[in-house]
């Protein structure tokens, strides 16, 4: 379910690295947790972020969704089909649907992200609370 | 996002019947309900084109009976529940003596000595103390939410839905009017009422004949295209028919004038609980009224976002979101009655940004006749 070469956040974002890129996107778990998504706001090209900081918002038929930077970079590019298209977030969230790229200002920042397997716990921890 | 289940929320009978479908649930006034099963987008659209299934359950009944019952209903209510008929329902307001509203209901004509209504989960008790504070007419009170569930069968194909079930003629029956019938081996109260802005009707009958009669619809109900649905698209159905969500377009800082209902508050009635009140507010008319919206662009109005007058803040949105069948994004707010017409540019913050919207007539979605 989530793929092994990415690192994950605690608010459910993700980012896979290549070089110095990071793509960045949200998690199945978030697309699930908000429902059919149906607008989606991306920053500009060029935009400098720093990890934390508020990359986007994501809005369900219910619910508005901040999403936050997973680590520090430079908008490089962002995914335009998703402006036609956001449902493409709840089809396809760890591929097709991701948001933005960023030059990464550290790529050795992804290091204290969680890996696939503490994310998985995590998100297993979470829907247990859930059901309780 | 859902809240997880408590041990003090309550549960319908239709409790384990949601989770077994998969429902992703949440704490909604205190009840543990559905908010969505495969998805609000779909559910919407199933009620506009086919028929949806809602548990309502949650809904709060209270009866009022005996020989004063009617002068009870009155006192307490805005609408002039003495033009009902026997097996008429209307839509009311529930009043404080400053002429807002303690909640919205529906009041029932079972017959002059008995008033059935429907209020909402979150407000019952309340509405119940409330009645009976008022009632200096020796009438006989019941909190009866424990002795009822309530599914609501909603959308262009629930006529046929319903009547495979019972003997009840539903066709000829008309909106706002009820009949007491055996639907599927089970007692109940079958009205053609809703809140989703389509034909459907919303049957009342004793909780432990829940599950049965919810499984029997669903199966009977898979050729027709049914959907179980959740307050997710109870929500976005209700705001696209324009109807009003107590917390929302009413409460008790509103009065039916400001929130457009004066359809519902019938002065000339006679004495009830704020009349004097809201007959001063008619005079010198409101401060505020309540208006529906549109938006110019994708950008989303949320509950609570400040609505603009160029860069001056004139008021607030009481409910806004996406209008999944009109496929434009919509709300209600309220505005100085200068900016409601028709028409009117106004803009809605949306994050620190003046996203232009415009005052449009509500009900924003009116189904075919």
């Amino acid at each position: 379910m989530y793929p092994a070469d990415f690192r994950y956040t605690k608010d459910h974002e993700w980012i896979q690295v290549s070089g110095s890129t990071g793509t960045v996107g949200i998690t199945d778990y978030a697309q699930h947790a908000l429902g059919d998504v149906v607008f989606v706001q991306l920053p500009k090209t060029g935009t400098k972020l720093k990890a934390g900081a508020v990359l986007g918002t994501v809005e369900s038929v219910k619910a508005v969704s901040e999403v936050f930077s997973p680590v520090s970079g430079e908008v490089t590019e962002v995914n335009s089909d998703l402006t036609d298209t956001p449902e493409k977030i709840n089809q396809d969230p760890h591929r097709a649907a991701w948001l933005v790229k960023l030059k990464l200002e550290n790529p050795k920042d992804v290091a204290v992200l969680m890996d696939a397997k503490a994310y998985q716990e995590y998100v297993a921890e979470k829907e247990k609370e859930q059901t309780a | 996002m859902s809240t997880p289940a408590t041990a003090e929320t309550r549960k319908t009978a239709l409790n384990s019947v949601h989770r077994r479908m998969g429902a992703k649930m949440v704490n909604f006034g205190g009840w543990d309900m559905p908010v969505e099963y495969t998805g609000i987008l779909a559910e919407h659209e199933a009620v506009r084109r086919r028929v949806g299934l809602f548990d309502v359950s949650h809904m709060g009944e209270i009866e009022i009976r005996g020989p004063r019952a009617l002068d009870l209903v009155q006192h307490v209510s805005s609408n002039n529940a003495a033009k009902l008929a026997m097996g008429q329902a209307q839509y009311s307001g529930l009043m404080t003596p400053r002429g807002t509203f303690v909640d919205d209901l529906l009041v029932h004509k079972i017959s002059d000595t008995h008033y059935f209504l429907c209020v909402n989960a979150g407000n019952q008790d309340r509405d119940y103390a409330h009645i009976a504070e008022h009632n200096t007419f020796g009438a006989e009170l019941e909190n009866a939410g424990a002795r009822y569930s309530q599914i609501a069968i909603q959308g262009p194909r629930a006529l046929e839905l319903l009547q495979r079930f019972t003997k009840v003629a539903v066709a000829p029956m008309k909106y706002y009017w009820f009949a007491f019938g055996d639907v599927n081996g089970v007692d109940c109260l079958i009205a053609r009422t809703g809140y989703t802005g389509e034909d459907g009707f919303e049957i009342y009958f004793s909780p432990e004949h829940s599950e049965k009669l919810w499984d029997a619809l669903m199966d009977a109900g898979q050729p027709l295209g049914v959907a179980a649905c959740g307050l997710g698209a109870r929500n976005t159905l209700r705001l696209e028919a324009g109807m009003a969500l107590y917390g929302h377009e009413i409460g008790d800082t509103t009065t039916p004038w400001e929130a457009n209902l004066a359809w519902i508050c019938k002065v000339d009635k006679g004495e009830f609980l704020g009349r004097d009140v809201l007959m001063r507010q008619k005079e010198t008319g409101v401060q505020r009224i309540l208006a529906g919206f549109e938006m110019n662009s994708r950008l989303i109005a949320r509950d609570g976002y400040a609505v603009l007058d160029g860069t001056r803040e004139v008021g607030s949105v009481t409910s806004g979101g996406p209008a999944p069948f009109l496929k434009k994004n919509i709300g209600f707010a309220y505005v100085p009655p200068k900016l409601s017409a028709p028409g009117t540019p106004i803009a809605i913050s949306v994050r620190g940004e003046a996203a232009p919207a415009k005052i449009v007539p509500a009900p924003f979605y009116k189904r075919a006749k």
